[in-house]
Formats: C-alpha cells, sequence, structure tokens
C-alpha cells in the first residue's frame, strides 16, 4: 500500500469522504464482497419501495373500502380472537435472529468457529420458522377466500398486495436461510481461516435487511 | 473503525439495541391492541418504524461506525424515493377524489370483517 493510500484512509468525516470518492484506485475502504453487498442491498431497497408505493398508490386510489387488517390477522387460542397476534410473534422471531446474527458476526471475527456455527444454525432455524408461521398465515387467508383478485372484505387490491409483498419478502427469508446455512457449514469447516471472516459480516448484512424490511410491511400493511 | 480487521464492537451495544428493538416492536404492537387510531395511530406507527429502522442500519448493519463515503452511497440514492411517495401520495388522493366525485362511488363505503361474514352464516343458518 502506498503512502498516499494509507493517508486517505487514516481520514475521517467529510475530507476523508471527498478523499475516498476522488481516489484514483478504490473509494470504498470495505473488503469488496462488503462493498457489493451494499450495493445489491440498495437495489434490492428500491424493488421492494416500488411494491410499498404501488400498494401506497392502489390503497389510496380505491374507492372499496380497506380490509380492517387487525381483524384479518387475529388468531384464537381457545379464547377471544387476539388482533395481529401471529404477525407479533413473527416480528418477535425475526428481531430475535437478527439478535443471534449480531452475535455471529462478533464470534466469527474473534475466530471462534463453534460458537459462530451454532448462532448462524440459531439464525437459520429462527428464519425457517418464520416462513413456516407465513405459510400458516397464507392457508388461514386462502381458506377464508382471499385471492390475489379479490376477497369477501373489501378492497380486491388487499389480496394482491399482500401476496405480492409478503410474498417477495418470504422469498428472501428463505434465499437467507439457505445462504446462512452455506456460510455456517463453510465456518464450521474452517473454509474462512485464511480468507477473513468478513464473509459472516457479509451474510449478516444481508440478514439484518431482510429484518429492515419487514419493519417496513410490519408498520404500512398490518399496523396502518 | 472500519479496518482490514472488520467490524467488531462490545457485544454490550448489541444486546442493549436487542432489547431496545423488542421494546419498540411491543410498542407498535400496542397501538393496535389498545386501538389507537387516526393521526396519532400513523404518527406513532411511523415513529417506532423509523426508530426501529435507524437503530438496525446503525449497529446492526454497523452503518454508524463506516467511513462516509460508503455511507453516502447507501444512504444518498434511497432518498429520491421520498420524491416519489409524496409524488404517487399527491397523484393517488386525486384519482380518489375523481372516481367519487364523477364516477360515483360511495363516499361512505364500510369494510367488512371476518366477523360480519361468520355472523350472516349463523343468521343464514338460523333462517333456514
Amino acid at each position: 500500500m502506498s503512502e498516499a493510500t494509507t493517508q486517505a484512509v487514516s481520514q475521517d468525516g467529510m475530507t476523508g469522504m471527498v478523499d475516498d470518492w476522488s481516489a484514483d484506485r478504490q473509494a470504498y475502504h470495505v473488503p469488496w464482497g462488503k462493498a457489493m453487498m451494499w450495493i445489491f442491498l440498495v437495489s434490492d431497497t428500491f424493488i421492494f419501495s416500488c411494491f410499498l408505493i404501488g400498494y401506497l398508490n392502489v390503497r389510496v386510489t380505491t374507492t372499496d373500502p380497506w380490509p380492517p387488517q387487525s381483524e384479518i390477522f387475529a388468531l384464537s387460542f381457545g379464547g377471544d380472537p387476539i388482533p395481529l397476534i401471529l404477525i407479533a410473534i413473527m416480528t418477535f422471531v425475526l428481531i430475535t435472529s437478527s439478535g443471534t446474527m449480531a452475535l455471529a458476526v462478533n464470534f466469527g471475527y474473534q475466530k471462534d468457529k463453534a460458537k459462530t456455527f451454532l448462532l448462524i444454525c440459531i439464525t437459520a432455524a429462527f428464519g425457517a420458522t418464520f416462513v413456516g408461521m407465513q405459510a400458516f398465515e397464507w392457508s388461514k387467508l386462502i381458506a377464508e377466500g382471499v385471492r390475489p383478485w379479490g376477497n369477501p372484505f373489501g378492497a380486491p387490491q388487499f389480496g394482491s398486495v399482500f401476496f405480492m409483498v409478503t410474498g417477495f419478502h418470504g422469498l428472501h427469508v428463505t434465499g437467507g436461510v439457505i445462504y446462512l446455512l452455506w456460510v455456517a457449514l463453510r465456518v464450521k469447516r474452517g473454509y474462512y481461516d485464511n480468507k477473513g471472516y468478513e464473509i459472516v459480516e457479509i451474510a449478516g448484512l444481508y440478514w439484518h435487511f431482510v429484518d429492515l424490511v419487514w419493519v417496513f410491511i410490519f408498520a404500512f400493511f398490518y399496523l396502518l | 473503525m472500519a479496518s482490514a480487521e472488520g467490524q467488531q464492537h462490545p457485544l454490550g451495544i448489541y444486546y442493549k439495541i436487542w432489547v431496545l428493538l423488542f421494546v419498540l416492536s411491543g410498542f407498535s404492537y400496542a397501538v393496535d391492541y389498545f386501538e389507537v387510531q387516526g393521526a396519532m395511530r400513523w404518527g406513532l406507527v411511523i415513529f417506532f418504524m423509523l426508530l426501529k429502522a435507524g437503530f438496525i442500519i446503525a449497529i446492526f448493519m454497523h452503518v454508524v461506525w463506516e467511513r462516509l463515503a460508503l455511507v453516502f452511497t447507501i444512504l444518498g440514492p434511497p432518498t429520491v424515493l421520498l420524491l416519489f411517495i409524496g409524488l404517487m401520495a399527491f397523484e393517488g388522493a386525486y384519482t380518489e377524489e375523481t372516481r367519487f366525485n364523477y364516477r360515483g362511488h360511495d363516499r361512505n363505503a364500510v369494510a367488512l370483517g371476518p366477523s360480519d361474514i361468520h355472523h350472516d352464516e349463523h343468521s343464514e343458518e338460523a333462517a333456514h
């Protein structure tokens, strides 16, 4: 590494940013995999935003009343139905998995292979639980007559938005579970001993992003 | 600071944020559970949502510790989405108003819930 590059990296704040962006060789002083993951996540942000903005537009324009989500997603455990309880549990499952993933990243950098492997597997298990609960929710709604083109409660757009947005998110979670298990297996085999454990952080970025998208879906689709 | 060794921070901060995310989700759920309605509902839900999103991005995704060159690349482009949201909301409100005023759609239509539909089934059975 030349002296000029070392100097650029040591600068912080706005001066550092100008140095980085005007650098001839490297703008981002992170592993290339991490920069690429971030660029992918920014583009994914635009995809999910297009879905949510599309949802906003159909919900505002439709003159049919929007179905009451709180009642539709209620679940009864023997007694009176509790509003949105399944969605609340799904939210907590996903946050828990985000926490275990953050710990996995930390133990990865400490090169504690056993703990990293275990924590990534726990994260993946929570992810699989989430997808399972989503499948349950889908089948419950389908049984009640909700379809992408209509439903017995109100605006027909409710079904199309629901299946599209939660389906695409569920696909991300499913992909994430497979990705995490693959990384976990490689951690266990010691594949990253020489390469470095940044890959765990990169996989973590993807997983936290999936949790992040759910924060927005939870608020806009289920609560509002 | 970000370096070749990657992002390493004390575990304490992760535990704190983890608990905080649980609490904030609990608050969001409480808004629905206690049936807060209107502007208060929107305000609270969006406030808790932005706080949660902020903590996930800043701490769990380590953005607060990244160099500004990367931070601006991540957070800069999505800000144009605010304009997109504004345009679609404005256009949507116009379309809805047009449908009410010129296409004869019912302004006071009420949605049905599962209980209404199941209730109807019961009353039909009683009629038989």
